[in-house]
């Protein structure tokens, strides 16, 4: 203690104007930072905003799909009753059109063909080999058009440009108004974007061998890097003494997490692919590489779920005579699961969006059956998100950003299971 | 230690048996000492209060009794502690099923976040000492009705034991430690976390549970190692300074700390 009292210093004065300006220097920098803060996420959301805007605007085209009813002649002399599938469809095609548009010449013939998509043929087989009973009988079925024609009638076909310079002649587009006049061209909902495999022709292209494909690979991956992840967290957490070991193992762990996914890809090209010889492109090997990406994100959410078990909770477990493992699975694991679940589902959604790694083992390979296993070859969505982008037809610019949106969709519902258990089991003490 | 050997000889001309038996017991925490030679008998169907200032290890001494610091990678724990003669860190012995033989209270009411039939149940059920649905119900009951809570909470056993006051919890904690019929109950500051009424309430019980076990309560208030306790054990600075009856304690001092302490310059 010195001897100076407070009378010792002048007494500040807090109506000086010094004390008045060091008041206004404050207030303008806190109204700068909550400023600053405001701008940052006024620039996220602007920027969300116009990604979302971008994939609506785009891929809104995709989720709907020119059709055009046709009367399709089915006669015995193309397709045998003993085995339809066996049929001549190119020929009840021909004849479809025929009956479709009776007064056209044989040149219009050949343009008036290629409205269908080349789809068409197919699409009134599968009904024929369902129902022989058709033979001998007029179909009226509703099949999709082709690529350009569904370009033309959703309006992306600039009519007014030099017809030299547009996929469709104006006898074509004269034709094709002619069947819109006739009131055969319908645009309904594009169902088939989510029921049919990947195809060429973009209006029979859709998204299920990816969406199997990706269920599958996260499946796979939730079953490998679920129980192992916990596993490891609880070793760690639990048990391991803290020593050099597990302070190296830690560091690794948290490092592994920051590794770009692509090397996991090569890792697993060649590991998987090339050591164990599994299966190119399948989900299991997909699954197994996404495992690798996501265990450490599930081993970090876990750890810091169970250091947030308060201690007390421990040592009264302890107390009572529970063993470590008791304690463990009984006490700790339990109030540690919402925490471990959400950071389980964040690091699947991660891996739902996961490209990169599935690229190096041939998910991106063109496949048109969907995969009726894990050992089937496949693509996944962020895959054909990916496939679909380098294709050069119209049609499948907004089918990817219909994709894309539906990742989206399959993303934000993850999430959203996230909050929703991590609200409903969260326990409070 | 020298200045205990009096009250060591006390203890043993006692009516009552020795229940805990230490003998030179050193703790370690990493590099700090935290008990020093501590040697004490503590009888059974008695209350011992271990009473000093804070950090003066009288809760790690207490931990010591049932290993809890077996469960601390730093902790080293030297020296012989018997329970009824056998030593405690004998191989043959589980450290686990010690804990189920002396329950333990800690400071703060830490009742699992599970119904209050779960809370007590559980050491029951883990060590198997109910062999029916209904014997489990009995065991509860009683561990209920001997922590003085039955009448509280019996109509509302599946509710959350963390819903309850904290007063009740702490009473809840003392069911779920005495429903392992335990020989040695271990309280590190029961009470520190209660309010007065609570703290009565608690007090009352500690009072009853010594006709059925050996007691030992860690407390930093003085007046409650008056009202509760018929032995005390001063520690200071990892030392057991004195340890005798309680009366004697707080009457007739011997150490020059001991007065210290308890009359406040100290502590």
């Amino acid at each position: 203690m010195t001897d100076m009292t407070p009378q010792a210093r002048s007494r500040r004065d807090w109506m000086s104007s010094d004390a008045r300006a060091n008041i206004q220097r404050r207030r303008r920098r806190e109204s700068s930072l909550r400023l600053l803060g405001l701008s940052a996420i006024g620039l996220a959301f602007l920027m969300l905003g116009i990604l979302l805007w971008t994939l609506l605007s785009d891929g809104v085209q995709a989720f709907r799909q020119t059709h055009i009813a046709i009367d399709a002649p089915i006669s015995a002399e193309h397709v045998d009753p003993a085995d339809p599938a066996d049929g001549n469809y190119r020929r009840v095609i021909a004849d479809a059109v025929q009956a479709t548009l009776p007064d056209i010449s044989d040149d219009q013939m050949k343009s008036a063909t290629k409205i269908l998509s080349n789809g068409a043929q197919f699409a009134i087989r599968d009904r024929v080999v369902a129902d022989p009973s058709l033979i001998g009988t007029t179909l009226r079925i509703r099949v999709p058009v082709s690529d350009p024609y569904d370009q033309l009638n959703k309006g992306q076909v600039d009519t007014a440009a030099p017809e030299s310079e547009r996929r469709l002649s104006d006898a074509e587009i004269g034709l094709f108004r002619q069947l819109k006049d006739a009131g055969r061209i319908s645009l309904p909902l594009n169902w088939g974007l989510l029921t049919n495999t990947d195809s060429r022709f973009p209006e029979q292209a859709g998204l299920r061998g990816a969406i199997m494909g990706t269920f599958y690979a996260i499946m796979v991956c939730f079953a490998i890097s679920f129980p192992l992840g916990i596993g490891a967290a609880i070793w760690l957490e639990e048990f391991a003494p803290r020593n050099r070991l597990s302070d190296f193992i830690e560091v690794n762990i948290n490092n592994l997490a920051a590794v770009p996914s692509v090397v996991f890809g090569l890792l697993a090209l060649a590991v998987f692919l090339g050591w164990f010889g599994m299966q190119r492109s399948s989900p299991l090997v997909g699954g197994m590489t996404l495992a690798l990406m996501t265990m450490p994100t599930i081993i970090i959410a876990t750890r810091n779920a169970l250091k947030a078990v308060p201690p007390s909770i421990r040592e009264a477990a302890l107390g009572v005579g529970a063993s470590r493992q008791q304690v463990v699975f009984g006490h700790v694991l339990p109030l540690a699961m919402p925490g471990i679940m959400t950071g389980t589902i964040i690091g699947l959604a991660h891996a739902l969006g996961e490209t990169a790694p599935l690229l190096l083992i041939g998910m991106n390979a063109f496949i048109t059956a969907a995969p009726d296993s894990p050992l089937d070859a496949a693509t996944t969505l962020p895959t054909q998100i990916f496939i679909w982008s380098d294709s050069p037809e119209r049609g499948f610019v907004s089918r990817t950003s219909a994709a894309i949106l539906v990742l989206l969709a399959f993303l934000v519902l993850m999430n959203g299971i996230a909050i929703y258990l991590r609200n409903r089991f969260e326990r409070r003490w | 230690m020298e200045d205990i050997s009096l009250s060591d000889r006390a203890a043993g001309q006692s009516a009552l048996p020795v229940k805990v038996e230490a003998r030179d017991v050193n703790v370690w925490y990493g590099d700090k000492h935290a008990i020093k030679d501590v040697s004490v008998d503590i009888l059974d169907k008695t209350v011992t209060a271990f009473i000093g200032p804070s950090g003066c290890g009288k809760s790690t001494f207490l931990r010591c009794i049932n290993r809890m610091n077996d469960t601390i990678s730093t902790a080293r724990v030297q020296g012989l502690i018997a329970l009824d003669g056998q030593d405690i860190h004998d191989p043959a012995i589980d450290p686990v099923q010690l804990r189920a033989r002396v329950g333990m209270v800690f400071q703060k009411p830490n009742p699992f976040p599970k119904s209050i039939y779960d809370n007590v149940a559980y050491g029951p059920k883990i060590h198997g000492l109910a062999r029916s649905r209904a014997d489990l119900d009995g065991i509860v009951e009683q561990a209920l009705r001997g922590a003085a809570l039955w009448d509280e909470v019996k109509d509302r056993l599946s509710e959350s034991g963390t819903g309850l006051s904290g007063g009740q919890q702490q009473r809840l904690c003392i069911a779920r430690a005495v429903a392992t019929q335990p020989e040695v109950l271990l309280m590190d500051e029961p009470c520190s976390a209660l309010d007065p009424i609570a703290t009565a309430q608690v007090e009352e019980l500690i009072d009853r549970l010594r006709e059925d076990f050996s007691v030992v309560i860690v407390t930093h208030s003085m007046q409650q190692a008056a009202r509760i306790s018929q032995r005390t054990a001063f520690f200071h600075l990892g030392h057991l300074v004195e340890y005798g009856s309680t009366d004697d304690i707080f009457t007739r001092p011997r150490d020059p700390r001991t007065e210290s302490y308890i009359s406040g310059r100290i502590g």
